[in-house]
Order: C-alpha cells, then sequence, then structure tokens
C-alpha cells in the first residue's frame, strides 16, 4: 500500500476547505435577514398539498395565475381524479389540459392594485418557502395604506390580506415613538385559530413548493434506486479493478 | 458468434489497416507509469462531463428556444412537459459546476506534480486553452435560460469588455448586438454554445491527448519512466515501470467513474440547485430590464476571477484596470512552464518554500472565491461584529488575497530562478503505487 505522502495529507484539506466553501449557502433568497419562519413545507405530504390546492384555488386564483402548471398534471401529481379537479377546482371553465390561468385582466389589475398580481408558478423557486409562508402570517390592519393592509415581511405590499377571514385581523404594535413595528397582535380572531391557520399557509406554501418543481416528487423517487445502483457498480468497478491489479506490483 | 466479430475485424484491418496501430498506441500500448493517485482520476472524468455535457445538451437543443421571448419558457417547458426533461437538464446543470470542480482539480494536480514542466509545456498550454475556451462556453451556457440573474450576469460580463478606453462601448455593443442583452445576444450566445465553442474544445481535447501521448505521463514521483529502466511484462523496449493505459487504468478509472456519478447522482437528484450555487434562486425569475437583482454576482466557479476585476481599482481615468488583472491572473497560469524553472516536478522533492507558497496560493485562490460569492459580506460582520464598515474590509482582505494571486508567480519565479529552492534527491525509479 501506498506510504502517506504530504499530498495525501494535503488532499484531505483541500477538500475539506472546498467543502466547507460550497456547503455555506449563499445569501439566496435576498430578503432573507434572518427573520424568517420555517415553513415545515414538506411535499412529500399528499394531504397536506390536496388542502393547499384547495386554498389556492378558493382564495388565490382570481388574482394570480400559475401558467406553468396544468390541471392534468397537478390531478396526477396529488391523486386527485378528472372530476375531482373539475368539479372542485376549476373554477374558470379551463379544459383539464390546460395551465391554470387567473381571470383576472393584468392591465385591470395592474390599474387596481397599482401592479399586476405575479404569476406564482416559480415563486418558492425565487424566494423560498420560508418566505412566503412568513409574509402569510405577518399581514396586519394599517389605516395609513391605501389598501388597509400592510406587512412586516414585505413593507406597503401591493396586495390586499385574502386570507383574513381565516386568520382574522392583526394589529401592529410599534415601538414607543417610532413607526417601527415591534410585534403583531390577533386583534379579531378569525375563523381558524392560530394553530389552524399556521397549518392553512403551511400547506398552502407547500403546494406553491409542489408547484415550482413538480418534478422534485420523481427526483426523490427515482433517486434511490439509481444511488444504489450506482453503489454497486462502483463495487463491482472497485473488485474488477482489484482483480486486474493484483499482479502489478 | 466470435467469429463474426473475428472475421469483421478482418474486413475492416483489410481496408484500415491504420487503425489497429492507433488504438494500439493510444490504449493497449500506451504505458502509463505505474504510481498514479487519488489526483490522476480529474482528466478521465472531466472527460467524461465533456460526453455528457455534448449527450444532454443535444437533448436540450431538441426544446429550447433560443429566443428572448421564448426562452425563459421553454425551459419550464423542458421541466415539465417534456418526458424526462428535467433529468436532463439537471445532468446539464450539475454537469456544468462538476466540469469546474475537476478541471480545477485537474489543474491543481499538474501544478503539484511539475506536469507542465519540460517536455510537457504544450500539453500544459493545450489544456489551459480548454480552460479559457471551457468559461467562454459556461458563461454563454449561463445566459441561455434567460432568466432575471443570466441577464444581468451577461451584462455585467459584457460590460468588462467595455472598460477597454477608446473602442471599449462600441466593440461591448459588438458582442451584444444591441445596446443591452437582448433577442440577437441570446441567439448568437445560442450558436456558440451549441456549436461554434464545442467544436473548438473538441479539438482542443484530442489534441490535449495527443501531445500528452507523444511525451508520456508525469506521475507523482515527477520521474520520467521513459529515462528509467526498460523492458517490462508486455515488451522487452518499454518502460520497466509502466504499465498498459488498458486494460490497467481504463478499469481503475471506472471506480472513479463510480465515486464520482455517485456524487453527481446525489446533487441531481436531491438537491439540483444545490442551495443556490449551481442553480441560482434569481434565476427563477424571467429576465427584466428594469428589475436588478439584490445580489449580481457570477456563478460560483467565476467568482475568483471576478473577485480580482473587483478588487482593482480604476486609475487613471479608467477600469481597465481589473480586466487586465483578471485576464493576467490566467495568462500567468499559461506562463507557467516559464516562471517555475524548478529542476525538480513533484512537490515531493521540492523545496520548503514551494510546498508553503503553493499551499498559500490555494488559500488566496479559496478566499477570492469567498470574496466573489459575497459570503465575506455575511460572515465578516458575524466574525468581527455588525458596527465594522463591510466595504472597506473587504477591500482590504480582497487586495492582500489578490496580492497573494500575483505573488505567488513572483516569488516563484525569484525562487527557482535564483537558486534559492533546496531540493530533495529524486529517485532514480518511481517510489509507490496502490
Amino acid at each position: 500500500m501506498t506510504k502517506p505522502t504530504l499530498l495525501k495529507r494535503l488532499f484531505p484539506a483541500f477538500a475539506l476547505s472546498l467543502g466547507l466553501l460550497l456547503a455555506g449557502q449563499p445569501a439566496a433568497h435576498a430578503e432573507d435577514d434572518g427573520q424568517l419562519m420555517a415553513s415545515g413545507a414538506n411535499i412529500r405530504d399528499q394531504a397536506s398539498l390536496q388542502r393547499g390546492a384547495r386554498l389556492f384555488f378558493n382564495y388565490c386564483v382570481g388574482c394570480h395565475s400559475l401558467k406553468y402548471l396544468r390541471y392534468s398534471r397537478m390531478a396526477d401529481d396529488l391523486g386527485l381524479t378528472e372530476q375531482q379537479v373539475m368539479q372542485n377546482l376549476d373554477f374558470t371553465g379551463a379544459k383539464f389540459d390546460d395551465p391554470v390561468i387567473s381571470h383576472m385582466p393584468a392591465e385591470d389589475a395592474a390599474k387596481w392594485f397599482g401592479k399586476a398580481p405575479p404569476d406564482l408558478s416559480l415563486e418558492v423557486s425565487a424566494k423560498g418557502a420560508d418566505y412566503i409562508y412568513t409574509y402569510l402570517n405577518t399581514f396586519y390592519l394599517d389605516p395609513k395604506s391605501p389598501i388597509g393592509w400592510n406587512n412586516t415581511t414585505l413593507p406597503n405590499a401591493a396586495m390586499p390580506f385574502p386570507l383574513w377571514e381565516l386568520q382574522g385581523e392583526q394589529t401592529a404594535v410599534t415601538r414607543p415613538g417610532s413607526d417601527e413595528v415591534e410585534k403583531l397582535e390577533l386583534a379579531h380572531p378569525g375563523k381558524l385559530t392560530p394553530g389552524e391557520y399556521q397549518q392553512a399557509t403551511r400547506d398552502l406554501v407547500n403546494f406553491l413548493e409542489y408547484v415550482s418543481e413538480p418534478a422534485a416528487l420523481q427526483r426523490h423517487h427515482y433517486g434511490v434506486w439509481v444511488l444504489l445502483f450506482l453503489a454497486l457498480f462502483t463495487l463491482l468497478a472497485y473488485l474488477l479493478k482489484k482483480e486486474y491489479w493484483k499482479d502489478v506490483h | 458468434m466470435a467469429n463474426v466479430f473475428a472475421s469483421i475485424g478482418d474486413w475492416v484491418n483489410e481496408r484500415a489497416p491504420g487503425l489497429m496501430p492507433v488504438y494500439r498506441k493510444h490504449m493497449t500500448e500506451y504505458y502509463a507509469p505505474k504510481n498514479f493517485n487519488l489526483w490522476y482520476y480529474f482528466g478521465s472524468l472531466a472527460l467524461l462531463v465533456l460526453v455528457n455535457q455534448i449527450v444532454t445538451g443535444i437533448f436540450l437543443t431538441m426544446n429550447y428556444d433560443p429566443s428572448a421571448a421564448g426562452a425563459f419558457d421553454s425551459v419550464q417547458y423542458i421541466m415539465r412537459d417534456v418526458e424526462w426533461g428535467w433529468l436532463i437538464r439537471y445532468m446539464h446543470t450539475t454537469g456544468a459546476s462538476l466540469f469546474f470542480v475537476v478541471v480545477f482539480l485537474h489543474m491543481f494536480r499538474g501544478i503539484m506534480y511539475g506536469s507542465f514542466k519540460k517536455p510537457r509545456e504544450l500539453v500544459w498550454l493545450l489544456g489551459m486553452l480548454i480552460f479559457l475556451v471551457l468559461m467562454a462556453e459556461a458563461f454563454m451556457g449561463y445566459v441561455l435560460p434567460w432568466g432575471n440573474m443570466s441577464f444581468w450576469g451577461a451584462k455585467v460580463i459584457v460590460s468588462l469588455f467595455g472598460t477597454i478606453p477608446k473602442i471599449g462601448p462600441a466593440l461591448q455593443e459588438w458582442i451584444m448586438g444591441d445596446f443591452l442583452p437582448a433577442d440577437a445576444t441570446l441567439n448568437r450566445f445560442f450558436a456558440l454554445h451549441v456549436i461554434a465553442l464545442p467544436i473548438v474544445l473538441l479539438l482542443l481535447v484530442v489534441l490535449h491527448l495527443a501531445a500528452l501521448h507523444e511525451v508520456g505521463s508525469n506521475n507523482p514521483d515527477g520521474v520520467d519512466v521513459k529515462h528509467g529502466p526498460k523492458g517490462n511484462r508486455w515488451d522487452a523496449l518499454k518502460p520497466a515501470d509502466g504499465i498498459p493505459f488498458h486494460p490497467y487504468y481504463t478499469v481503475k478509472d471506472l471506480v472513479g467513474v463510480g465515486f464520482f456519478l455517485l456524487i453527481a447522482a446525489f446533487i441531481i437528484f436531491f438537491a439540483p440547485t444545490f442551495g443556490g450555487w449551481f442553480l441560482e434562486h434569481d434565476n427563477s425569475i424571467a429576465a427584466n430590464n428594469l428589475v436588478t437583482p439584490a445580489q449580481i454576482k457570477p456563478v460560483w466557479y467565476f467568482t475568483a476571477f471576478y473577485a480580482i476585476v473587483r478588487m482593482i481599482p480604476s486609475a487613471f481615468g479608467t477600469a481597465v484596470w481589473g480586466v487586465i488583472g483578471m485576464f493576467g491572473s490566467i495568462a500567468l497560469l499559461f506562463a507557467l512552464p516559464w516562471i517555475d524553472a524548478g529542476p525538480v516536478k513533484s512537490i515531493r522533492y521540492r523545496g520548503t518554500g514551494y510546498k508553503v507558497a503553493l499551499t498559500i496560493f490555494v488559500v488566496a485562490f479559496l478566499c477570492l472565491m469567498a470574496i466573489g460569492m459575497d459570503l465575506t459580506d455575511e460572515y465578516f460582520p458575524k466574525l468581527f461584529g455588525a458596527g465594522i464598515d463591510i466595504t472597506l474590509w473587504d477591500n482590504v482582505f480582497g487586495r492582500i488575497m489578490t496580492l497573494t494571486y500575483f505573488g505567488f508567480f513572483v516569488f516563484l519565479w525569484l525562487y527557482t530562478h535564483l537558486g534559492w529552492e533546496k531540493t530533495k534527491p529524486v529517485p532514480e525509479r518511481v517510489t509507490t503505487h496502490d
């Protein structure tokens, strides 16, 4: 066997430093200043995805499209039948194979809100699940805002709070002598308890995470088998190498 | 069955008698030193990744739309509607990053064991050309998905050419075919990425291997086996310390391929964005010339060179010095065979000064990468207190690391040309193999 050389000793250090460099996550989601709540989204939880889809199609699709998602793909991935989707989730008259397009005209929406509601197909890829989860939990009543609502995660957001009847109305407690929001308090409870509301937004964010990359379900499904195959392949290659090299001295 | 193969073989040999000698010269009768270690896997792995990029690239091309209006949508089409499109795309994006991982390690191996030294200068020069073309190839490929980071990254990189006095602005426009990255830019980058540069790359790889096989491979001892004793089990006139590339190194490289694919598959199936390093979050937003991403920075493999651009200040009314510094940092690598005149190849038998200098050089390169990735912006306040002037710290640290990078080459020249190096005796024959 090889006697350890300086370089054999150097290699782990080099590999380690490269690894450390790569392991540090970039300040990926620009808005993340360490204040985000963990969404706990898990796209393998199909029941949660189904609940999230129901929330999306009841509360969000009025303004927001998912232009890269087809109803039929969603049915396949969420374990729903065509009938279930068309009767309960398709409110726009779209065909089963059509993408999810909101009926709100973008031009009008831009006039009404100052900014057309963005397509949410890739929102989780762009902003992160935690960001959206936190955003949906930090709306509060703000009499100074033209739409009556404000948000501590995205101050002066153009979006009114569509889930208010579920969460209720939060108000801001400001720091004495300033406008800075210290914390939010639930002034009027909604239909859901705070715990139920957090679970509801978790489901919704989970659904959006699925929408941003439906292939993730397939990735996880096949990935394990690919790794097992490659482990076996590597083992066989190693044994083959040992066999060939046993006469090299 | 064996008879059928043999007769096909005879048929071909009669008509092309030169084929088998070429095969023997490069495979079964190419005698490589028997003491290759871990560092010698990365050449064959780079070839594997090149093949992967070409094959997956062909399939991506079938469904990609190289227009500013359609590019972003077509990538989502590949991810969602094309059968196995997501796998092909992730193999291509992961392959791009891993290409640079294995090429960086391959280059470091060459520096460490003196593989660039006489008689292998041509091998090194061709390899450096491959590196240069690979950087252009990677940059243009990065622009194609037409996400917001693609757009702004393209704008920043092309604007580097705009710093050249007098011709800069016109050159910049000429490269983009517009005043901003636009449809024309995307069309031409697509053409260069899928046809022009891959052809150049393949030609250079063939020449790189041909040049290598003329002089023979170096090894961790830096001993030229061709100059050692003759006679091995296969040929009385060939190096005693050489073994046929095929089957010995083909089966050995197969083990390396297995390990490499395990790592690659793990990334492809479980972490394809690699936490935002391989696929950036801002690229999930379509290109928008009105919205600038919070941080514009190149992909990780360019960050060390990008940091050098940023760290060199403007002077005499032009910012071109940073760009000169960046290209200079690569040009110095080209010149390495003439900068390092040390008679001993392998780090195993070189002076302590060289070992220390090379270690510092690697640390400086990794620090420059960290600066280019804006990691220092994140970690300096955590390490040294939130109140520090981050720009000042970044600049001081970055400039020290830039000087260290260039200082390595200056030191190496002085160290080897002025005879300061105290080397150890080099053995007559290769010492170890595994």
